[in-house]
């Protein structure tokens, strides 16, 4: 019963911190507004009944995500302003290119009459168990793979990160 | 139960819609690498959530499998992205992009 309520405080908070993210001056705060961002997005999936999804996501973005952001604006001392702003004119074309976007995606998705299943909360899809079972019986192979992708990565980061020339 | 009938899905779509249209802007507006890549990390984000909303409404695991590979592949992107703008900075000191346009020729 309380659900829309919570549904619109979260966006509201999610849409604010994400302004904030552009708005604010420097770098630093960028980050901790947009981990207020992923900890309201995370609200949302727990307000979607995915608590596997919620977890997942407070562990990889608000853990390490916004940890990799923080060293990286702190250890190189980035958190200055930007020293040469675009132009105005850039900024206002800006401003009407995403919001000819949004009303686009607006404009397509009002007139998208979709009828989804009645009682979507029969079933807890969104639960450890049943993912899980998912995740290893059908989607096995990716699974695998995307392990592979991290250690590439691993591999990618500390090679670029070395101090010697590559 | 949850009574999650009483928030339609439209909510979702519009409520994304907008968060991506604000990582657009985002990325159009700023010279700061580590801003743009903040704002790749806000659509992505959004995608995700329309995403996992659709697999609950249509009672489909497959949209949160989805959901978590997208994640995966979001955490890779960051690390490889962030140690080239380290690898940038080391070399130009400057985050700028304005800078980075020897390729462009």
């Amino acid at each position: 019963m309380f659900s829309p309520y919570i549904f619109h405080f979260l966006s509201i908070m999610a849409l604010f911190s994400a302004v904030m993210v552009l708005a604010s001056k420097k770098p630093i705060h960028s980050v901790l507004f947009l981990t207020m961002t992923f900890f309201a997005i995370a609200g949302h999936y727990v307000l979607l009944n995915a608590q596997f999804l919620a977890v997942v996501h407070v562990i990889v973005y608000a853990g390490a995500i916004m940890v990799l952001f923080l060293f990286t604006v702190m250890l190189l001392n980035l958190n200055k302003d930007e020293r040469s702003p675009k132009p105005i004119w850039v900024k206002i074309m800006a401003l009407i290119a995403g919001g000819m976007l949004m009303l686009t995606l607006i404009g397509v998705f009002r007139g998208y009459d979709i009828r989804l299943a009645q009682d979507p909360m029969t079933a807890q899809i969104g639960l450890v168990k049943n993912l899980g079972k998912i995740l290893y019986h059908d989607y096995l192979l990716p699974f695998e793979m995307s392990s592979v992708l991290f250690l590439t990565a691993m591999v990618g980061a500390v090679l670029l990160g070395k101090k010697e020339q590559i | 139960m949850t009574n999650l009938t009483t928030i339609p899905i439209h909510y979702y779509l519009i409520f994304c819609s907008v968060l991506f249209s604000i990582g657009v802007f985002g990325v159009l507006i700023k010279r700061n690498v580590l801003v743009i890549l903040m704002s790749i990390e806000l659509m992505i984000n959004s995608i995700n959530l329309l995403l996992a909303a659709f697999s609950t409404y249509t009672n489909d695991p497959a949209g949160q499998i989805f959901v978590f590979f997208i994640m995966v592949v979001a955490a890779a992107e960051v690390a490889i992205g962030l140690a080239i703008v380290v690898l940038i900075y080391r070399t130009t000191h400057s985050i700028d992009i304005n800078i980075l346009n020897k390729l462009k020729w």
